[in-house]
């Protein structure tokens, strides 16, 4: 038997070459590449007057410089709207280089490109624009008071205005016994993975074909946005993701204009062209996420049993919205979380403001619909003097509900159905791991030596695993190398691992023996992206489903080479034997020889194969009508919907009673992806998610002042967290498979960030007594929620039994 | 400092040499040129990685005379006739440094782009601190930021390579300075 390779903690494949150097990131190819800078906005709002180069033609090594009037055809039409909606009556998009206007700090204005990097930006800084100003809108207030528009022919700065409800919430509401509404408030993050991104286009022009490189998170996507851009067949443009360094959602945009452009140039220059990202470039011309209001109406029974749940989301898409809205409609529907709503109505405008782009990062809007849901849990808990969790589980929807049907359409046009998931165990694993009983205990231990604790709780569930589709190819050679494909991207994930392991498991092989390429597009054409928690769910299973072909066309060439039947045969450690009798076996290496009849014996292993090597029936094809030469097989998974998986984190914090410090002392995980391929892997991505997470509660938010200028679009001022903030993970698991897919698994990638500021905005509510409902929160922001809770300005919580902060002696 | 482009277009070229990995190497660069550019575009050394420009991340961090150190502060020219630790002169896959090993036991690293200074600086500091308690694990790579890991098995991959040397025998010289130096140099290399 192969050693059980689904399910085993196996060590990634990927990572000796990224230990010792050898990993190959965007900017480490091309060295002879000319590269290109691009001069960006200053302003977040104004019309282009006047680009004067004259200065900058004259730099030594400048190889060409580019604007808008440059561009023709496609090139100059304005990027796509990739995902578009019905209730998207504003979609608007940028160009690949500013036309006439500009609508953020940073949009790309003037290309220059040259021998490298620093001449580059030399000539940027010879250019001058002239600029009329327009004024700036900034903030979701500003937005949405419509009193400055972003784009003059969208009133109100509406991009799309969309409302989904199932019941009569206005009766559920008004004849429930109680209701309460909160407003809230979250600020901008965004993915800010390590490696920015970056392009490298190589142009040949005997074969008229185009190379590119681009550090994305979905090579077919930028294969064929640029192909339709530069007018070129796609059979003609190969896309290749290389070694990426972190994603998190904002390379899942595309194409960006540097995409188009550095290719656009490399054909145009007939040389090679790169681009770099830098960090400034990052925070100011990539994509943010988060930023929304909400308000939640909730009616509920005595018991804390949801009636009627009224939702108004405000969400913020910054200037222009090439990836759609899909971040404010998983807001909409994943902000049910475990719950049962009783009525629901949700209804969310996306406003425009003069800043980045807004498309998913990790979580992709669900951070915040859960930050909404669970402040409600919390609120009714503290209106009824009910314990929190209690509260929560009588809202679950049982096991033996599922599948369970909210009657709402998902992010993917499909319905929003939950197919498996156990609440109740989930709350309880947590409860235990947490020590939720306990707590009060440990709390009048803490404050009996003048500390303040508070207890959180926060639960999710996620869509994870959308379709389209992805697809599988796996080829066994003759030597018994198994090169496996797949389409999609990696970015840390362990892609080459996870699916070697399960190719290592279905075909009966040894892991080392098994070879992953992820997104290149010459190998496998076909392919949607990575996103959406979908690698392990989509390509996992479409790669299970071509291995079982693989390994019944391996079987049946075996059975007829052996002469015996195939359900006599077992495929073990690349070897396939008959049951019981070992000695009678031949290798995968020689079913690949066998199953590709060959006329020329270019080595030893295809001297087996020619026509003269063995017996053979000669009124046979070669090649038998219904097969193909080669041990190969390829296979693709399409569901029918998302598969949903969920998460209940807690977390124990203490805030300092004088400078309101907010120390994290315990955060607890229990998370279920269903069956694990490999839990190391799924432990890292929720040791990452939550750190994320951490960040986007307590550190980082995107400070634009009036202006539109970006005031901290550093690592030295936008503050990511560190080892020093981020707290040691507790984790515990539930399995729950899912009915829907072979492997019966679900996505593990965003999860571990989706609840966190929900729980740590739980937890220091807990601990001071006084609601909290704005994320980040910073010890500053504490410090004056203090302030006016004790002016009077901000109620207590029912259940507070610590007296309001005292004025601390400066 | 001049500025370039108020300047003629054609920038002094200065021969650098500097002893990388125990090789010594030399190019023609700008004076301008960060040490992380030369490494990574005239040495092609792509270890070494960049994540912010601005000496915050940590990415860029190289061993300069067996000190940690920002290559994307420094200039390719203030590195002449010093001895230089990159990530490619730790260790190679057939035979990983224990700091190395130890990475890919505890699952310290997703994507791979922060590795290369986290592991140059963990180098360093079990150099100095062969047995570190937890505590002290995580305050050695309180510097560097990491996206993808959460640190957590970061840490626990220090602690690893701290027990690996301790398996090993690793030596180590007591005075920073002595180890990756000049001395070690093995052969001139190829110049860029
Ligand atoms: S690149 Fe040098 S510290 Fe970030
Ligand atoms: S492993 Fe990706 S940034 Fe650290």
């Amino acid at each position: 038997m192969t050693t059980q390779m689904f399910g085993a903690p196996v060590k990634r494949r990927e990572d000796p070459r990224l230990v010792t150097g050898h990993g190959r990131y965007l900017d480490d190819l091309g060295h002879d590449a000319l590269e290109a800078a691009f001069l960006r906005s200053p302003h977040a709002h104004a019309r282009i007057v006047d680009i004067d180069v004259a200065d900058a033609i004259d730099v030594e090594g400048v190889a060409g410089i580019y604007l808008h009037e440059d561009l023709t055809g496609a090139m100059a039409e304005p990027l796509p709207l990739l995902i578009p909606h019905p209730t998207l009556t504003h979609g608007r998009t940028t160009h690949a280089l500013a036309k006439d206007e500009v609508n953020h700090v940073g949009e790309a204005i003037v290309m220059v490109v040259a021998t490298n990097r620093y001449v580059a930006e030399d000539a940027c800084q010879r250019i001058r624009v002239t600029y009329e100003h327009l004024p700036v809108v900034v903030g979701i207030e500003a937005a949405r008071d419509g009193e400055h528009l972003v784009h003059e022919d969208v009133p109100g700065n509406v991009a799309a205005h969309m409302t989904q409800q199932v019941g009569d919430v206005d009766a559920a509401l008004s004849s429930a016994p109680h209701t309460l509404t909160l407003d809230l408030d979250i600020e901008r993050s965004a993915s800010m993975p390590m490696e920015g991104k970056g392009v490298y286009a190589r142009w040949d022009d005997e074969r008229g074909e185009l190379r590119m490189y681009s550090s994305t998170q979905t090579s077919t996507g930028v294969r064929a946005a640029v192909a339709a851009r530069l007018g070129l067949p796609l059979a003609k443009v190969e896309c290749i993701a290389p070694d990426v360094g972190g994603g998190f959602g904002v390379k899942i945009m595309h194409p960006w204009p540097e995409e188009v452009l550095v290719a656009w140039a490399a054909r145009l220059l007939g040389q090679p062209v790169k681009w770099t990202e830098d960090r400034r470039e990052h925070f100011v011309s990539s994509a943010h996420e988060r930023g929304q209001l909400q308000q939640v109406t909730v009616g509920f029974d005595d018991d804390g049993r949801l009636l009627g749940l009224d939702v108004r989301l405000w969400h913020d898409n910054g200037a222009y919205t090439p990836y759609g809205i899909i971040v404010p409609i998983i807001t909409s529907t994943q902000l049910l979380g475990p719950y049962k709503p009783g009525a629901y109505r949700v209804e969310f405008w996306s406003l425009y403001t003069n800043t980045v782009i807004v498309t998913p990062y990790r979580g992709a809007g669900r951070p915040q619909g859960v930050f909404a849901m669970e402040r409600a849990m919390d609120a009714i808990a503290d209106r009824l003097g009910l314990d929190r969790a209690e509260v929560r589980a009588r809202n679950f929807i049982l096991p033996e509900e599922m599948p369970y049907d909210h009657g709402l359409l998902f992010q993917d046009g499909r319905p929003l159905k939950y197919d498996s998931g156990d609440f109740p165990a989930s709350l309880d694993k947590l409860k235990k791991l947490v020590g939720w009983d306990d707590f009060a205990a440990y709390r009048a231990a803490a404050e009996a030596e003048g500390r303040t604790v508070g207890l959180g709780i926060g639960c999710y569930v996620e869509g994870t695993g959308v379709g389209p589709y992805e697809g599988g190819h796996i080829q066994v050679e003759t030597s018994g190398r198994v090169n496996v494909s797949t389409g999609l991207t990696s970015q840390g994930q362990g892609h080459e691992t996870v699916f070697a392991q399960i190719v290592a498991q279905e075909l009966g092989v040894r892991l080392e023996d098994v070879h992953v390429t992820t997104g290149d597009t010459r190998r496998m054409p076909y392919a949607v992206g990575t996103f959406a928690s979908r690698a392990a769910v989509m390509s996992g299973n479409a790669i299970a489903l071509a291995a079982r072909n693989v390994r019944a066309k391996a079987l049946r060439i075996a059975a007829d080479a052996l002469e015996v039947a195939v359900d006599d045969l077992e495929i073990a450690d690349g070897t396939i034997s008959v049951k019981g009798a070992p000695g009678t076996a031949m290798s995968l290496g020689t079913v690949s020889v066998l199953s590709n009849p060959l006329r020329y014996a270019f080595d030893e292993a295809a001297k087996a194969a020619t026509q003269f090597a063995g017996t053979f029936d000669p009124d046979k094809p070669p090649v038998a009508d219904d097969e193909e030469p080669g041990l190969e097989g390829k296979d693709f998974y399409s569901p029918t919907q998302a598969t949903f998986a969920n998460g209940m984190h807690a977390a124990i914090v203490e805030t300092d009673p004088v400078t309101a410090e907010i120390r994290i002392l315990r955060y607890c995980v229990v998370h279920d992806c269903g069956p694990m391929i490999n839990p190391m892997i799924v432990e890292g991505q929720v040791h990452g998610g939550v750190a994320q997470g951490v960040g986007g509660a307590l550190y980082e938010r995107m400070d634009y002042d009036s202006s539109g200028q970006l005031l901290n679009a550093s690592f030295m001022d936008f503050l990511m967290p560190y080892a020093s903030e981020v707290p040691h993970v507790e984790t515990d698991h539930l399995e729950t498979p899912s009915p829907l897919n072979p492997l019966g698994i679900k996505g593990a990638g965003e999860a571990g960030c989706i609840p966190v500021s929900a729980v740590i905005a739980s937890a220091i509510e807990d601990a001071e007594g006084f609601p909290i409902s704005r994320m980040p929160i910073s010890p500053n922001d504490l410090w004056e929620l203090r302030r006016r809770h004790r002016a009077g300005e901000l109620p207590s919580l029912n259940r507070s039994t610590h007296p309001a902060h005292e004025e601390p002696t400066p | 400092m001049p500025d370039p482009t108020e300047q003629g277009t054609s920038e002094d070229l200065h021969e650098v040499t500097v002893v990388v990995n125990g090789v010594a190497r030399t190019a023609t660069v700008p004076a301008r040129r960060l040490l992380s550019d030369f490494l990574r575009h005239d040495l092609r050394l792509t270890g070494t990685h960049v994540g912010c420009e601005h000496g915050v991340c940590g990415a860029c961090t190289v061993l300069v005379d067996g000190e940690p150190a920002r290559s994307c502060l420094m200039f390719a020219v203030t590195a002449q006739g010093h001895a230089i630790t990159t990530v490619e002169g730790l260790g190679t896959e057939e035979s990983m440094s224990a700091v190395q090993q130890a990475f890919t036991e505890c699952h310290g690293l997703q994507c791979g782009f922060c590795t290369p200074g986290f592991l140059t600086t963990v180098t360093a500091f079990l150099d100095e601190n062969p047995s570190p308690t937890p505590d002290e694990a995580r305050d050695a790579v309180f510097g560097n930021l990491c996206r993808c890991t959460g640190y957590q098995n970061i840490v626990k991959s220090v602690l690893r390579a701290a027990e690996l040397r301790e398996e090993q025998q690793v030596p180590y010289a007591a005075e920073p300075a002595q180890r990756h130096t000049a001395s070690s140099v093995v052969a001139e290399g190829g110049s860029a």
